[in-house]
C-alpha cells in the first residue's frame, strides 16, 4: 500500500493569516496550517478529521490549489501545484472540489444543467452534442432526472443540489476529489443517500477522494487513511481501522470518546473530555495539545513532539506514547 | 411520576402548510424526554408552541398543559409572565440568544429581576452563583464581559446559566450543542444531565443527532413531517423500534459495519407539508406500506411506555 507512488504530496505545508492590522491597529498572525506533510494516493478515501479551528479547510483549499501556502509545496503528479502553465490547467482538469453548502457554491440563476456542462465548455470537451450526451449521463449518475436539468437550484432540495454538485466535480473526470464537509448540511436520511453515492462513484470511477469532516462516525464508514488535526497540525495519521481502534495521540482518544454514541447504554464519562480548544491565535507552546492532555508531562509544554511510526503508514506525534514504544522496543 | 406537560391533539399550520398534525405527549416531572426528526418535522416549532413564542400567522390547535393548566388558553401577559420564569428556553445559537453589547453576567441578573423583587446586590450575587454552578470559571472575573470574549462553548453555558435563573420547572432546550464542536458537546451534555440530577429540571431535549438523544434522554418520541409516529424509552427507541421510520433512521447511521457506500436508505423525500399525504406521512416512502395507511393511524401499545402510530406494527403484533 505504501509502495504506491502519491498523487498528491504535500510537504511542510504551512498557511499564515494576518488578522486585524488596519491603521494604527495590532496585527496578529494566525497560523492555520503548520508544517503539514500528507501524501494522497491514487484511488484511496484520505478522511482530514478535526474540530474548529484544526485548519483542515485551509488544509483542502492548499491542496485544491484555492490557498497558496506560506510556506512548504503541494504537487499532484510530480508538478508543484499553483505555478502557472500548462501543469495548472491539468491540474485544474484533474482536481475537482465538492464544498459543504450547496446552496452557495451553485450559481442561484444557472439551470442545472449549465452547472454541470460548464466544465466541459471551459475545456472545451467533445463537440456540442457530445456535451450535451455527457450531461445527461452525469445527471444520470448522480441520481437526477432529465427533469431536473432546467431547474435552478432554488426548486432543489439540499441532497439535490449537493447531487448537482457532485455531478459538476465528475464532468472532466478528475484524478482527486477534495471534498470539504460535503454531508455535513444534510439530514441524516438524505446524507446516507449521498454518502452512498460519492462512495459508489469513487469506486466505479477509481478516483481518489480527500474526505474532510468532523464526524468521526463518517470517516469510520469511508475512510481507507485518516489524518487528525488539531491547531493546524495533523496530531496522527494512518490506516482508518488502525487509528480509531488503536488511537496513539490522547487527542484523537479523545475525540473517539467525545461522540455521542446511538446508543444509551454507552454514555460518556462526564470527565472524559476536558478543557476548551484554544484560540488558533495563540496556540499552548510545545504539544498543542497539552493543556487538555490527560497523560501530559514537562517535556510537552516545552518541546513540539515529532512524528513516530507506531506501525506500517501509522504516525503519531506524541512525547508520551513515542516514550512507551521506545521502551517497550528496548 | 405526574405528567409536568401534556401535549393534547396539538396541530400547528402556517397558512396551508401543516407543520404539526395531531401530537399527542407527556411529558413527566424531573425527565429529559427527546424530540427527535429531520429538518421540517415539526420538532421546533411543537417547542415553540409550547413557550407560546409561534409567529402570529401561526393557527395552533388542541390543549397545552403546563401544571394542569392550558397555556394556549391563557391570555399573553400571562404567558410571558410564565417565560423565562417556570418554563424556559436554551436555543441553538449562544452568540444569536445573548446580548452582544451587554455583559454576560448582567444578562443572567436581568432575567432574575424580571421575574423577581431582588435588590441588584442580591441578582448579581445569584447570577455569579449561576454561572459558577454551569463551569465558568473565575465566574466574578468573567461577570463582565461581552459574550465575544467567550468561547462558543462558554457562551452556551450562560444561557443555560439564564435559562437556570429562576429554577424552571420545564427547560426546552432546541439542538443546544449542534453548533459546538464534538469535545465541547460532550461537556454541555454533561452539564445538562448534572443540572437535572441536581434540580429535578424537566427537560425537553429537541435534536436531530440520534447520538445526542441516545446519550442524553430518558424518553424520547419520533417526529415525521408533523406526526409524532413512536415514543418509548430511549433503550427501546434504539433496541427495539417499532416504526419503520425509526428503523430507517437508525439504520441510516454511518458505521463500520456497513460496507462502504451501502448504508440501507430510505428512497424518496419528505413530503411538501402544503399537501401531505392524507394517512401516514412516511407511507409513500416506507417498505412496509399497505392499503390501511391511506388512514392516520393512532398512537398504540403492545409494551408498557411504548407508544408507535403505524398499522403495519398493529397488523403484525395482531397476526
Amino acid at each position: 500500500m505504501s509502495a504506491a507512488p502519491a498523487l498528491l504530496e504535500a510537504r511542510g505545508v504551512t498557511r499564515d493569516f494576518r488578522i486585524g492590522g488596519g491603521l494604527l491597529g495590532r496585527s496578529a498572525t494566525l497560523r492555520a496550517v503548520d508544517g503539514v506533510d500528507l501524501d494522497v494516493r491514487a484511488g484511496e478515501v484520505l478522511t482530514i478529521v478535526g474540530e474548529s479551528g484544526s485548519g483542515k479547510t485551509t488544509l483542502g483549499r492548499c491542496l485544491l490549489g484555492l490557498t497558496r501556502p506560506t510556506a512548504g509545496t503541494v504537487r499532484f503528479d510530480g508538478e508543484e501545484v499553483g505555478t502557472a502553465g500548462r501543469a495548472r490547467t491539468s491540474f485544474r482538469r484533474r482536481v475537482q472540489p465538492i464544498f459543504q453548502n450547496p446552496y452557495s457554491s451553485l450559481d442561484p440563476r444557472w439551470p442545472v444543467a449549465r452547472t454541470v456542462r460548464e466544465p466541459l465548455d471551459a475545456f472545451g470537451v467533445g463537440t456540442r452534442p457530445e456535451r450535451d450526451t455527457r450531461v445527461g449521463e452525469l445527471l444520470e449518475s448522480v441520481g437526477l432526472s432529465q427533469r431536473h436539468a432546467d431547474s435552478r437550484p432554488y426548486e432543489l432540495s439540499g441532497g439535490q443540489r449537493q447531487r448537482v454538485a457532485i455531478a459538476a466535480a465528475l464532468a472532466l473526470g478528475p484524478d482527486l476529489i477534495v471534498a470539504d464537509e460535503p454531508v455535513s448540511a444534510l439530514d441524516v436520511l438524505v446524507q446516507a443517500q449521498i454518502l452512498n453515492l460519492i462512495c459508489e462513484l469513487q469506486r466505479d470511477l477509481g478516483v481518489a477522494l480527500v474526505f474532510i469532516t468532523h464526524d468521526l462516525a463518517v470517516v469510520e464508514h469511508i475512510a481507507d487513511r485518516v489524518a487528525v488535526m488539531y491547531l493546524g497540525r495533523i496530531v496522527e495519521a494512518g490506516p482508518a481501522d488502525e487509528v480509531l481502534t488503536r488511537p496513539k495521540h490522547p487527542y484523537t482518544r479523545t475525540l473517539i470518546d467525545a461522540i455521542p454514541q446511538p446508543d444509551p447504554r454507552r454514555r460518556l464519562e462526564a470527565a472524559a473530555v476536558r478543557g476548551e480548544i484554544p484560540s488558533p491565535l495563540e496556540p499552548p507552546a510545545g504539544c498543542h495539545f497539552h493543556p487538555r492532555c490527560p497523560r501530559a508531562i514537562d517535556v510537552c509544554r516545552s518541546d513540539a513532539p515529532a512524528m513516530t511510526e507506531f506501525g506500517p503508514g501509522h504516525v503519531a506525534s506524541c512525547h508520551v506514547t513515542a516514550a512507551e514504544l521506545r521502551t517497550r522496543g528496548a | 411520576m405526574s405528567a409536568l406537560l401534556a401535549l393534547r391533539d396539538v396541530s400547528v399550520d402556517y397558512g396551508p402548510v401543516s407543520a404539526v398534525r395531531d401530537v399527542s405527549l407527556e411529558v413527566s416531572e424531573g425527565e429529559i424526554f427527546g424530540l427527535v426528526g429531520e429538518s421540517g418535522c415539526g420538532k421546533t416549532t411543537l417547542a415553540l408552541a409550547v413557550m407560546g413564542l409561534l409567529p402570529r400567522s401561526a393557527q395552533v390547535q388542541g390543549g397545552i398543559d403546563f401544571q394542569g393548566e392550558d397555556v394556549l388558553a391563557l391570555p399573553e401577559a400571562a404567558r410571558r409572565r410564565l417565560r423565562g420564569d417556570r418554563i424556559s428556553m436554551v436555543f441553538q445559537d449562544p452568540e444569536a440568544a445573548l446580548d452582544p453589547a451587554f455583559a454576560v453576567g448582567e444578562q443572567v441578573a436581568e432575567t432574575i429581576r424580571a421575574h423577581r423583587p431582588v435588590s441588584g446586590r442580591e441578582a448579581r450575587r445569584r447570577a455569579t452563583q449561576l454561572l459558577t454552578e454551569v463551569g465558568i470559571p473565575a465566574a466574578e472575573r468573567r461577570y463582565g464581559d461581552p459574550p465575544h470574549r467567550l468561547s462558543g462553548g462558554m457562551q452556551q453555558r450562560v444561557v443555560i446559566a439564564t435559562a437556570l435563573a429562576n429554577e424552571p420547572a420545564l427547560l426546552v432546550a432546541d439542538e443546544p450543542t449542534t453548533a459546538l464542536d464534538v469535545t465541547i458537546q460532550a461537556q454541555i451534555l454533561a452539564l445538562i444531565r448534572d443540572l437535572r440530577d441536581r434540580h429535578r429540571t424537566t427537560v425537553i431535549l429537541i435534536a436531530h443527532d440520534l447520538g445526542v438523544v441516545a446519550q442524553l434522554c430518558d424518553r424520547a418520541g419520533v417526529l415525521y413531517a408533523g406526526q409524532l409516529v413512536e415514543v418509548a424509552a430511549v433503550e427501546r427507541i434504539f433496541d427495539a423500534p417499532e416504526h419503520p421510520y425509526t428503523k430507517a433512521l437508525l439504520a441510516a447511521l454511518p458505521t463500520r459495519t456497513h460496507g462502504r457506500g451501502s448504508l440501507p436508505v430510505a428512497g424518496g423525500r419528505v413530503p411538501d407539508l402544503a399537501d401531505p399525504p392524507p394517512g401516514c406521512r412516511f407511507a409513500p416512502r416506507c417498505p412496509v406500506r399497505m392499503d390501511a395507511c391511506e388512514r392516520v393511524p393512532a398512537l398504540t401499545s403492545r409494551e408498557a411506555g411504548h407508544v408507535t402510530a403505524c398499522w403495519h406494527v398493529e397488523a403484525e403484533a395482531a397476526a
